[in-house]
């Protein structure tokens, strides 16, 4: 099996053997990405030099003792994170020529444990869209099937994954932007509870809604992973302060006896045969592993959509006010004076579906209509959050589709925006509640492409719906298929 | 027609904390450009803000020194603006739930005492600062961006220049005694909006207001609300009709101008941020900040009266600010004559501060040494007139009053025999007058007096002087 076949856990073993160098890992990976990126376009930014220079500094670290289970292992990031001296686009032409000074919180612990960088990933623009193409440099394509879309808005970290670029990447999830991606790449994302992991560092889309998390190629690197990045951080006052456990460790426990709700909301008609089927047999498996399933309700599912794109985009649309070219990013040029500066700069910089999602949150926020729009998404996502606490009291977790269809192709949806809104139907009421979820591979498509299987979980019970997860990919071999390039 | 003018005023209190109130950079004034800024500050992409505990204490402090209710919960709101001095695109404060409600202060207005509400106290961010000139350029400086404010808001409950004036010193006062704001107004540390209407006398409708931004003195405020009371009247005299604006003071001319366009109907939309979580602040809380209140200026006031029964005067000046109040009490306790030590701080050293333009603070006499000097004058040993030498000797060259008055041989004298000699030759060579004095001129005494204190090199005892003279003099 090539190096770059492997997971985080088979090289770090090699790697503490002394099998293998990260140096040799990670030449493997930038021969990988030079081969099949032209292709495939997940990277914005490859940081060649720097990976090299890192990998050696980390073969060094192996000979002492002081090593983790990340240190030699070369990761990929999506261009959300800020790198210190790296270019930081966030796919945007606005930040087309912005160096980071500085690093991410989540980067940061890698990096000091010693992961090396091998680039940065592509993405819609400012993590808004379902299907990467929503990019300054052009759309990723899906590696089981370059017609298609790889999910988005972490598109670039999926399709990584899937073309064997990256052992492990980091995405964002904001409404489904890591578990999307994941089910349509046939790869493991895994969305932590809001406040697990630090958004530091993180370019905001929408501050109370996004969460960094880990994508991998089996469960057992997402739990990993997850523990290198989790805890409280000073620097974001919605990183929460509880300890840490250790993911890993709840793996073995196994699926037996726990209690999994189906919420019949999810299950609809006109979901895809294909995706029906992998849910069934995802099921029958589960029971196979001695779980029990109950039907659950989480009646405001059908509003979920609408609250998210007035909530969402009304804190976009204040985040994004940084960006006007006074300080850094994109300037443009011959401008009249400083509002026509700013003007100029945000009209070029931004490409279509930013400017949509200003303008939505800026109208949802306006006075007159603040009460009708955004207080009133505000008091739905309640609604939303007592849905899920409520199915809890019965369920340990809750098993659902993560996407209606498999990736769909590139264009198909760009001309309809509500039609691509409405893909994310079934990730977007987890970010709402601030809830944990996870997407393994359940299955292939008819037309080959790769189906993912949801797994939600309570605040901060991460380690059930890994130890779920787990459990389900010993007994299925689904996370061993690969896109063949 | 008779205008009755309402005011009200919104007052930025810039707080003295070190660090600013999202992130770790200095507060301090008058660094290089953009030196005390980092990533949070300077709203680079993905900074996040974190709050200072510190603030969050200090707007409790100016709450309950102003009688406010202090909220239970406190969520900080993003007001969405565009501007280049506001790096984020938004300023971080607080809207519909701010941390102080519903306080009072009186002022008094003649002898009257006059009660002014306070709508509100809340927490907020100050912007970065425009540098224009500089070839042709303009530059943006955020060494200010972050600096932590409070902005009291009172209700429209003045009805005159003197009484905004007098309310803006008594908040001033409370600020500065609480050690929360260091009062430099030219620094812009305390500042004032002006909100400015009339209506007619009689009527209970207010008139359009219009607001009077950043005026930094006393002075400014008396003199831009009065202009812009005297504008209003005569624009509704001649028909016209006053608009909602917002107008600065130019204070080399005395006027306010409108500030066109710059401001017209904002949506600021407001919305509570997603990046800070609500502040709870406990009852145990405000009892902790209440119990570590110091003795605020009303109170000190009150006790300076009984304490050491000092005129209403003495006590009202003394207290005007805390530096001054903590100068007399040491001055006072040390020497023992409370009204002798109100005197020196209130005329001699005051004088000498304002001639020098110094403070209290950096005062080159300090408490224990004016003390020194009040003694020697309490003791006999040395006059007033001769104290006042002394005190320019400490006040140019320090040292203590007792030795400056051996080394330089200024101790009273309080001998008859030099006095009585001096008295006998100044008679001798005045005998005109000594005639005219025996004769019911008494006027002529003051002379005498001067002469034999000229004699003495002032260093005579007076009252030994006065009874000797007398006696000669009557024959």
């Amino acid at each position: 099996m090539e190096l770059y076949e492997q997971t985080i856990h088979d090289l770090q073993s090699q790697l503490q053997a002394r099998q293998v160098s990260s140096a040799e890992i990670t030449s493997s990976f930038l021969d990988r990405i030079a081969s099949t990126d032209p292709s495939i376009n997940a990277f914005i930014t490859v940081t060649k030099e720097q990976a090299l220079a890192d990998a050696q500094a980390a073969d060094q670290r192996l000979a002492t003792d002081d090593c983790t289970p990340l240190t030699g292992i070369p990761v990929a990031l999506k261009d959300i994170f800020l790198t210190e001296g790296v270019r930081t686009t966030c796919a945007s032409k606005m930040l087309d020529n912005f160096i980071a000074p500085y690093d991410a919180t989540a980067w940061a612990k890698m990096k000091s444990q010693g992961a090396v960088l091998l680039g940065k990933l592509n993405q819609d623009e400012f993590a808004m869209g379902s299907s990467c193409e929503n990019s300054a440099f052009g759309p990723t394509r899906n590696p089981w099937n370059k017609d298609h879309i790889p999910g988005g808005s972490s598109g670039g970290s999926a399709a990584a994954i899937a073309a064997q670029q990256a052992v492990a990447t980091l995405g964002t999830d904001t409404g489904g932007s890591i578990r999307q991606p994941a089910s349509h790449c046939g790869c493991v994302g895994l969305k932590p509870t809001y406040g697990r992991v630090s958004r530091y560092g993180v370019i905001a889309y929408a501050s109370s809604l996004d969460q960094v998390g880990p994508m991998t190629r089996d469960v057992t690197d997402a739990a990993l992973l997850l523990g290198a990045i989790a805890g409280h951080d000073p620097k974001d006052s919605t990183s929460v302060d509880c300890p840490v456990p250790d993911y890993t460790a709840a793996l073995p426990q196994g699926a037996k006896g726990l209690k999994i709700g189906l919420p019949k909301e999810y299950f609809i008609a006109g979901l895809d045969p294909d995706v029906q089927q992998a849910m069934d047999q995802a099921i029958a498996v589960y029971r196979k592993l001695g779980a029990e399933f109950v039907e659950v309700s989480l009646p405001h599912t059908n509003y979920a959509v609408a609250t998210y794109y007035l909530i969402a985009t009304a804190e976009a649309s204040s985040n994004l006010a940084r960006y006007e070219g006074v300080r850094f990013g994109h300037r443009a040029k011959d401008t009249a004076g400083l509002i026509d500066l700013m003007m100029q700069s945000r009209s070029e910089g931004f490409g279509a579906e930013v400017k949509r999602r200003i303008m939505l949150g800026t109208y949802a926020l306006s006075s007159g209509y603040y009460d009708a729009y955004y207080i009133k998404a505000q008091r739905v996502r309640t609604l939303i959050q007592q849905d899920f606490i409520e199915a809890f009291k019965s369920v340990d977790l809750l098993l659902t589709p993560v996407a209606p269809t498999p990736a769909f192709k590139i264009g198909e949806k760009t001309a309809d925006p509500l039609q691509m809104y409405l893909s994310d139907i079934f990730t977007i009421p987890v970010n709402l509640a601030g809830i944990c979820g996870i997407s393994v591979p359940a299955g292939i498509s008819s037309n080959g492409l790769p189906i993912g299987l949801q797994l939600l979980g309570r605040p901060f019970g991460e380690e059930t719906i890994l130890r779920a997860a787990f459990d389900f990919e010993q007994a299925t071999d689904w996370h061993t298929r690969k896109a063949a390039l | 027609m008779r205008f009755q003018p309402v005011i009200g005023l919104e007052v930025h209190v810039q707080l003295k904390t070190d660090s600013k109130i999202f992130c770790g950079c200095s507060t301090r004034f008058g660094a290089e450009p953009n030196l005390n800024t980092c990533p949070v500050c300077l709203a680079l992409p993905g900074a996040l803000p974190v709050l200072n505990q510190k603030v969050v204490e200090f707007a409790i402090m100016a709450g309950l020194a102003t009688n406010c209710s202090i909220s239970p919960t406190n969520i900080f709101a993003r007001k969405n603006y565009f501007y280049p001095d506001l790096p984020k695109g938004y300023q971080i404060s607080q809207f519909d739930l701010p941390i102080c409600l519903a306080g009072h202060l009186d002022i008094a207005v003649g002898d009257q005492t006059k009660r002014i509400g306070i709508t509100r106290i809340h927490m907020e961010e100050d912007a970065g600062k425009l540098v224009h000139g500089q070839g042709g350029g303009s530059g943006v400086d955020l060494n200010r961006a972050g600096t932590p404010l409070l902005e009291v808001v009172s209700e429209p409950d003045m009805r005159t220049a003197d009484e905004a004036v007098a309310y803006l010193k008594k908040l001033y006062q409370i600020v500065t005694y609480l050690g929360i704001c260091d009062g430099n107004m030219e620094e812009g540390s305390f500042r004032c909006d002006a909100n400015v209407s009339v209506m007619p006398v009689g009527s209970d409708t207010f008139g359009t207001r219009a607001e009077i931004k950043n005026v930094n003195s006393f002075k400014f405020v008396k003199a831009a609300i009065e202009y812009e009371i005297a504008r209003q009247c005569e624009l509704i005299e001649d028909g016209g009709t006053v608009v909602q604006e917002t107008r600065l003071f130019d204070p080399s001319k005395g006027v306010t101008r409108s500030m066109r366009g710059k401001e017209e109907a904002h949506d600021y939309r407001y919305f509570p941020d997603p990046d800070l979580v609500p502040v709870v602040i406990s009852d145990d809380w405000i009892k902790r900040v209440k119990g570590d209140l110091p003795e605020l200026p009303e109170t000190k006031f009150n006790r300076f009266l009984t304490d050491y029964s000092l005129p209403e005067y003495d006590a009202d000046v003394l207290t005007s600010s805390r530096p001054l109040a903590d100068y007399f009490e040491q001055c006072a306790q040390s020497c023992n004559n409370a009204k002798s030590a109100a005197n020196w701080v209130m005329g001699e050293l005051t004088r000498s501060l304002n001639d020098n333009a110094t403070t209290i603070e950096d005062s080159p006499v300090s408490p224990a040494q004016l003390a020194g000097l009040i003694k020697l004058i309490d003791g006999g040993t040395i006059s007033g007139t001769i104290a006042k030498k002394v005190f320019e000797e400490l006040w140019k060259n320090g040292g203590e009053a007792a030795a400056i008055v051996e080394q330089q041989g200024l101790a009273q004298v309080s001998d008859t025999g030099a006095i009585e000699t001096a008295i006998d030759q100044i008679m001798a060579a005045n005998m005109g007058q000594v005639e005219e004095y025996r004769g019911g001129k008494d006027k002529v005494f003051g002379f005498f007096v001067g002469q034999v204190m000229k004699a003495m090199k002032g260093k005579a005892n007076p009252a030994v002087v006065n009874d000797l003279l007398k006696q000669k003099l009557a024959g």
